[in-house]
């Protein structure tokens, strides 16, 4: 299949391998290696500075619930139906009597896990298709390739639908939880990552120190994970970064069409599916939760932006 | 050329049946094919085993493969829960989606590729810092959000649409969906354009292209842009497959009786003929928009040769 087709990810982070030179330079060292060099360049970027703070108070919310709300998600109340924002309750209610500020707060945990566990997974997935077929070529990277090819040329969400339709609770409903959530975005989305990581390593191996390492008499594991693997890693943490917004926005996406995450389980894609029938009688147990979906998708991408522009050092 | 396609296309055989086997597996393996024969209750026993001899589901996983595609290839992709045919419900759907794909890549061209252009040569000003978070704002806007909210303005508020596509689904219904559709690549595109244009910008052909006085609106579109389309055009290749993939959540909003609409009922219904047909026309549809990605590159940059 053809190799020049890539992803917005892929684009994104293309033409980034080796660019992070191996920390050699000890404290006296006045030179700095460009990891530093980005560090510095990135805490002076506003972009970066609102992100990280949007995501590090997101991440709170997700961990301490508690200290935002005290207002239990899933006491409802059939008496406050549909009733707008008020001083008691600052988003409304939803058409349960459900209190959609206490549903926003607690429903940020599941998003956050599915967003962070799903990207590791197919961090280490992808990672490794990509490191062993960039690394090794030949038939290793044909076969890897092929299979990466493969995966391609399914659609990711219908994918998805079909592993996620065969779960089932007790009761014989559609219900799948966290996890399978999580395993399932993880097979099905492994594929950007692997063609960067490829792509990068390729790049890598053929650098001078590689050629020393190899001269010295280095094992195989030895120049992947000390020479091969710290130098062309940046991209995919980028692509990583930017992936987390979008997995977040698969799981709400698949919520929406009433598979994955179920209620009683509560995350931003059941409030909004649940909303979605009753939105000619008012908009704000949509609107609330979409926005924090939003604002979190919003702030992935822009550190992964910020991220990605400091490392680059054409831009410099 | 030839040569060339004809290579391609062999290389394509491999991941076409890869691809197919795949779902294949997942739809029959993983699920039960004849969950979905009996109405919403278990099939007793003795009707399941009936069942499975009658479909040839007690014959080992790849000898099934194997049969399916031997009758797909005779043109049989079996039949659907009500005893439709699916090549039916193919011929029903395809068209649909096909006009609502058509909208969608209108929408990348004309507005992406505009907006790509119009902030890449003005780049750092006001506008294009606007365009950028804005585009920014629509990749984070998960679609089905915004279908929602536009259906719920345009179609029930103030009813410049029909909130519903009535099932023959002509262009003018579709405007409005295909637009949501669009919405996440279309920001994608006028990035892509963008960073393109501007990389482009400062290239020597542009400078001499000016130097021997070409008039402005020709220099941009003879020279900056035809150098600058070529990732553009790959992204809008590959959104081919993608858009008709992903149309489930805009069909399902629109109420659109297209692809989406009758795989996701498939999958519901566990209906193994259904998903597994319409999945393996997708997967040739995105391998033949691959295909003609690469081919385009030749037109756009006669520097690029295939022998």
């Amino acid at each position: 299949m053809s190799n020049t087709t890539k992803s917005p990810e892929e684009a994104f982070a293309e033409g980034m391998a080796g660019t992070v030179v191996p920390d050699v330079s000890s404290k006296q060292d006045k030179t700095r290696s460009l990891a530093q060099d980005a560090l510095r360049d990135l805490i002076r970027r506003p972009m970066f500075i609102v992100s990280g703070i949007l995501i590090v108070a997101i991440l709170i919310i997700a961990s301490f619930p508690t200290l935002f709300t005290s207002v239990d998600p899933l006491a409802c109340d059939l008496k406050h139906s549909m009733e707008g924002p008020s001083g008691s309750a600052w988003f409304g209610y939803n058409f349960q009597g459900c209190d959609v500020y206490s549903q926003t707060i607690y429903g940020t945990r599941n998003s956050i896990i599915v967003g962070v566990l799903t990207t590791i997974f197919s961090l280490i997935i992808g990672g490794l298709v990509g490191v062993l077929g960039g690394f090794f070529g030949k038939w290793t990277d044909a076969l890897l390739s092929f299979v990466t090819n493969v995966f391609f040329g399914l659609p990711l969400l219908l994918a998805a639908i079909v592993i996620l339709n065969n779960f089932r609770d007790e009761k014989g409903m559609r219900n799948a939880g966290v996890m399978a959530v999580v395993l399932t975005l993880s097979v099905v989305g492994w594929m950007s990552m692997a063609r960067v990581m490829r792509g990068a390593v390729m790049q890598v191996k053929q650098a001078d120190y590689v050629a020393a390492a190899r001269s010295l008499g280095a094992s195989t594991s030895r120049m992947m994970f000390r020479h091969v693997l710290p130098n062309s890693i940046t991209p995919l943490i980028v692509v990583a970064t930017i992936s987390l917004g979008a997995v977040i926005g698969a799981e709400a996406t698949l919520s929406f069409l009433g598979i994955g995450i179920r209620p009683p389980a509560i995350s931003w894609g059941v409030m909004i599916s649940e909303a979605q029938g009753r939105i000619s009688q008012g908009l704000h147990p949509l609107l609330f939760p979409s926005g924090m979906l939003t604002i979190t998708v919003l702030a992935f991408i822009m550190l992964g932006d910020a991220v990605r522009d400091a490392f680059d050092p054409k831009l410099r | 050329m030839g040569r060339y396609v004809i290579r391609r296309l062999l290389q394509m055989i491999p991941v076409f049946f890869g691809a197919t086997l795949l779902i294949f597996l997942m739809v029959n393996v993983m699920g039960d094919p004849i969950a979905g024969l009996c109405g919403d209750r278990q099939c007793d026993p003795a009707t399941a085993a009936q069942l499975e001899k009658e479909f040839g589901l007690d014959k080992p996983v790849w000898q099934q493969y194997l049969t399916y595609m031997g009758n797909v290839f005779t043109g049989d992709f079996g039949t659907a829960f009500n005893g439709q045919e699916v090549t039916e419900l193919m011929a029903s759907a395809f068209p649909v989606t096909i006009r609502l794909t058509i909208v969608a890549i209108f929408f990348e061209i004309v507005i992406g590729i505009s907006l790509g252009v119009l902030t890449g040569l003005k780049r750092g000003h006001p506008v294009d810092t606007s365009v950028l978070l804005l585009t920014l704002v629509v990749i984070s806007i998960p679609t089905f959000v915004t279908g929602l909210i536009l259906q719920l303005l345009l179609g029930v508020e103030w009813g410049w649409i029909k909130p519903a596509v009535s099932s023959d689904a002509p262009f003018n219904e579709l405007i409005v969906p295909g637009l949501v559709l669009a919405s996440v690549s279309l920001a994608y595109v006028t990035r892509l354009t963008r960073t393109s244009i501007a990389e482009n910008k400062r290239a020597d052909y542009v400078r001499t292209a000016v130097a021997k006085g070409l008039p402005r609106h020709r220099v941009i579109t003879r020279h900056l842009l035809r150098n600058s389309l070529i990732p553009v055009v790959t992204f809008i290749g590959t959104d081919i497959g993608a858009l008709m993939g992903g149309a489930i959540v805009t069909e399902r909003i629109f109420n659109i009786h297209g692809v989406g609409y009758q795989l996701y009922q498939g999958i519901l219904r566990q209906n193994t003929q259904t998903v597994v047909g319409f999945v393996t026309v997708l997967v040739i549809v995105f391998l033949v928009a691959n295909l003609l990605v690469d081919l385009l590159y030749a037109v756009l940059d006669p520097r690029i040769r295939y022998a």
